[in-house]
């Protein structure tokens, strides 16, 4: 599809997913309106106002914000109705959202194509979403002016009702969808001050909250359509590995089960239901050609990783390290290999047909999953429909989207709609991982002991080499230094540089990627400095600070608020960390003891700035959840290989956190008239750094290695 | 042929004995608001009530629950009503992705209907079996705290 779509094909659009879907999914309110439970746009009413590609009006006053980012929990539907209400001057009452099918209209200007991640949504679509619903409003009011014979300019919308005071005149924006459809679209209409929002910065509740409480919002794995078949695919145990041969035997004398073969992923089970396709799945006896990395083992990645911070390239150079003198620390940091474990473990369903393709996915790329369809189909893009739906945890997981290639392929072979759902061993077994990482960190503090130099070496696969190749450039992936080389402290000389390890093991970006993984090593290392200059780790780094306000300014508001350096319960002692992400600073204090190699938190305090708050409670609830996120990564989890395998398989060996060990997170929102910038993975990276920095409150030891059971060992 | 009651809802389900009730429930029954998280156990999504108890549906064969009743996140309260824990879970804002919530509600409706006033230490306990990716736990234990609260002063 070249060019951008126009309104005809948008309807068109819209109204043949909301046919398709009521097919196979209830739509409990008996409404043709877009349906919150499933995301699907729903009919198209005649009357209808769609001034763009962003919002409709219905006659029946319904507000249908189109949602061009994946709702994994974050909350950007919700985010992104309220935005637009507000510019629209619509009662958040009457929205509702449905997700965005993969078309140009919905690309979006960092990544050039609809992908959601990198904390970008919010600070991304911000602007274009507030210009559809002001320049929406703008065609009600004059549609109205129109209708009554008055000058626009005399009129006002609120609530979604226009009014002209002088003749007491209203109109519903439902009531003037059919003649607002015939105003010319205005250009450059302005945007409220921020004194004039309404909705924004305010409290709203989620709008997929009623529906997740009671079985009804629907998940990839949910998706049903009508003649559909299960499968499961069995993959090479060793990554890169291929099918030598397979015996079905077995898997095919189990009841329900329709055919086996196999496709480039490996080989495909088919079955009436998803049983029966896991147990012939099991059943499949196949031979692997294991490939190039049947010996590689996490053990000998390490010491190879070790070995390869010599031979790191300079990315980022400011003054020169050498050119100091003082005394010098060096620390080196390692962690693990981790996979994403979203509760939804991977799946897709597909239909293949002769005259286009569907796609239902649970997923953050829907530019890629629809280019992964055209290159098994041979089909363009305009035959490639692709259908979001809500996704069970994203984490970073979902950017890569091979799951649609297994259901598209075995859809097309078998001529029927596919889903395709993984067991979670395979999720475990076959994600794209958090790379495995060696920090290496120097500094010098000068006499008085200020911090005059900073040497920071990152070893780590290369994320960008696959997913984004442009970006990696003369053996430098800038993001592989998130978290290292975008520092908020001040130092006059400095010294980034990075090898990427190369391993063989698939990687890709986790929640705060790198940033999770490097930030550690900052945050330790900047304690480090400030014990060996006999400082306060608090006035150390606002040292530091002077030309970061913005950083200085959470980092007080977090100590402040949990009361950092006050005396603790005996066995107990408090970590801070200061983070940077997608545009956002956080910092945050962690209380801490030991119970043998386990460490326990059992409080953090954070304290966030990502600029313009469009929810608070959101804010609130993403930094919770990130912090969580961030514990569970550095607690005990871990994955590892031997023989090319890897060795854990499911929550009961790879650990995740749960409820008994999940602190309660106090945050402190602070206050801003800055952009809007990301929150959905600010809290990740701190929680590491500010637990290693209390335990070595506690005995004295310096944890430089994660996960912490493994460092306390 | 397996006959029990799914939702209070007589069903004869023509699947194999050995299937497990989250399979019959999803793709036979077409019920989805029960997840398959792990298959093993444990992580909790598939929490259903097995004649009132919770049990993860994942490894429990339909033939376990065969004129017995089962009770799935779409039966927790009669239709167009909501349960005490779903109302707090909304008041909370507890879901952040949602897709292990029928479960914890599910083990959560265990636990207040065998314990009315849950301590912190047992609601812990009884909600650890339930993994939350998304980390909701401080607002799941404030929900079930809630729904307790206001059960008891009903």
């Amino acid at each position: 599809m070249s060019g951008t779509l126009n309104r005809t094909d948008f309807l068109a659009y819209t109204g043949r997913l909301g046919a398709g879907l009521c097919i196979a999914l209830s739509l409990p309110l008996g409404t043709k309106a877009a349906d919150l439970a499933t995301g699907a746009a729903g009919t198209t009413p005649a009357g209808e106002f769609a001034p763009n590609a962003w919002v409709r009006i219905a006659p029946d006053e319904t507000v249908t914000v189109m949602v061009s980012k994946s709702e994994m929990g974050q909350g950007i539907a919700t985010g992104f109705c309220t935005i637009l209400a507000d510019e629209l001057d619509a009662p958040i009452a009457n929205v509702r959202y449905a997700f965005a099918p993969a078309s140009p209209e919905y690309v979006d200007a960092f990544f050039g194509d609809m992908t959601t991640g990198g904390s970008t949504s919010t600070p991304d679509s911000w602007m274009p979403l507030r210009q559809a619903g002001a320049t929406a409003r703008a065609m009600l009011v004059a549609a109205a002016a129109k209708q009554w014979s008055v000058d626009p300019a005399t009129c006002t919308a609120a609530n979604g009702v226009v009014t002209h005071a002088a003749s007491s005149k209203t109109a519903t924006y439902g009531s003037l969808a059919s003649a607002a459809s015939q105003i010319a679209v205005p250009k450059d209409v302005p945007l409220k001050t921020p004194d004039r929002f309404t909705l924004i910065g305010k409290h709203v509740a989620r709008l997929d909250t009623p529906f997740k409480v009671n079985g009804k919002a629907k998940y990839g794995i949910d998706t049903v359509v009508p003649g559909m078949v299960h499968a499961s695919v069995v993959r090479s145990p060793v990554f890169g590995g291929s099918v030598s041969h397979f015996d079905a035997t077995k898997a095919k004398a189990i009841n329900g089960v329709i055919d086996v073969f196999a496709i480039s992923s490996g080989v495909a089970v088919v079955a009436k239901n998803t049983w029966a396709a896991r147990q012939a799945h099991d059943a499949v006896h196949v031979a692997w050609n294991d490939g190039p990395n049947a010996h590689v083992n996490s053990k000998v990645l390490l010491e190879q990783a070790h070995a390869l911070v010599a031979t790191a390239k300079v990315a980022k150079k400011v003054g020169d390290v050498t050119s100091v003198h003082g005394t010098t620390l060096k620390s080196t940091f390692e962690t693990p290999f981790l996979a994403h474990a979203p509760m939804e473990p991977m799946n897709a369903t597909a239909d293949v047909r002769a005259d286009g393709v569907e796609v239902w996915a649970p997923t953050q790329v829907q530019t890629r999953s629809q280019q992964i369809a055209m290159a098994i189909t041979g089909l363009p893009a305009n035959k490639v429909q692709v259908h979001t739906t809500y996704l069970g945890g994203g984490f970073g997981r979902r950017l890569d989207a091979d799951y649609v290639g297994d259901a598209v392929e075995i859809s097309k072979k078998i001529g029927k709609p596919v889903k395709v759902t993984w067991p979670r061993e395979q999720d475990i077994q076959h994600d794209f991982y958090r790379p495995m990482s060696v920090n290496a960190v120097t500094g010098t503090l000068d006499a008085s002991g200020n911090l005059v130099a900073l040497s920071h070496t990152v070893v780590a696969d290369s994320v960008a080499k696959r997913w984004a190749p442009p970006l990696f450039k003369d053996g430098i992936d800038p993001l592989a230094l998130d978290g290292a080389w975008n520092t908020p402290y001040d130092v006059a000389n400095m010294d980034y540089r990075y090898v990427d390890q190369n391993s063989g093991v698939p990687v890709g970006f986790m929640r705060a990627p790198a940033a999770n993984v490097n930030t550690f090593a900052t945050e330790v290392f900047m304690d480090e400095l400030a014990h060996a200059a006999h400082k306060d780790p608090v006035a150390f780094r606002l040292a530091l600070l002077s030309k970061a306000p913005r950083a200085a300014a959470v980092l007080q508001a977090a100590a402040k608020a949990a009361g950092y350096g006050k005396k603790m319960p005996a066995g107990q002692a408090q970590g801070i960390a200061l983070c940077l992400w997608g545009g956002s600073y956080g910092a945050l204090v962690a209380d801490v003891s030991l119970n043998g190699t386990d460490v326990v938190v059992h409080r953090t305090v954070m304290a966030v700035d990502c600029g313009t708050v469009i929810n608070p409670d959101i804010v609130r609830m993403q930094t919770q959840g990130a912090v969580n996120y961030g514990l569970a990564m550095a607690r005990s989890a871990k994955i590892t290989l031997a023989n090319g395998r890897v060795s854990q398989t499911n929550f009961y060996d790879y650990t995740v956190l749960r409820n008994a060990d999940a602190p309660p997170t106090h945050v402190i929102v602070m206050p801003s008239t800055e952009k809007p910038s990301g929150i959905g993975e600010l809290g990740t990276p701190p929680i590491a750094p500010a637990i290693a920095n209390a335990v070595f409150k506690l005995n004295g030891k310096r944890i430089r290695k994660l996960p912490f059971s493994d460092a306390l060992a | 042929m397996v006959a029990l009651y799914i939702n209070g809802v007589h069903h004869e389900l023509d699947v194999s004995p050995e299937m497990p009730i989250l399979w019959a429930v999803r793709d036979v029954v077409g019920l989805t608001g029960t997840k398959f998280g792990c298959g093993v156990a444990a992580c909790g999504a598939c929490t259903v009530h097995l004649d009132g108890k919770a049990i993860r549906s994942c490894v429990t064969p339909v033939s376990a629950a065969a004129g017995r009743h089962v009770t799935t996140i779409e039966g927790l309260a009669p239709e167009g009503k909501e349960h005490p824990l779903q109302a707090a879970w909304v008041e909370d804002q507890v879901p952040q992705c949602g897709y292990c919530q029928s479960g914890q509600i599910m083990s959560a409706a265990a636990l207040i209907k065998k314990t009315p006033n849950p301590s912190d230490k047992e609601i812990e306990a009884a909600m650890s079996g339930n993994i939350c990716r998304c980390g909701c736990y401080e607002r799941i234990n404030s929900a079930i705290r809630r729904a307790a609260h206001e059960t008891a002063n009903a």
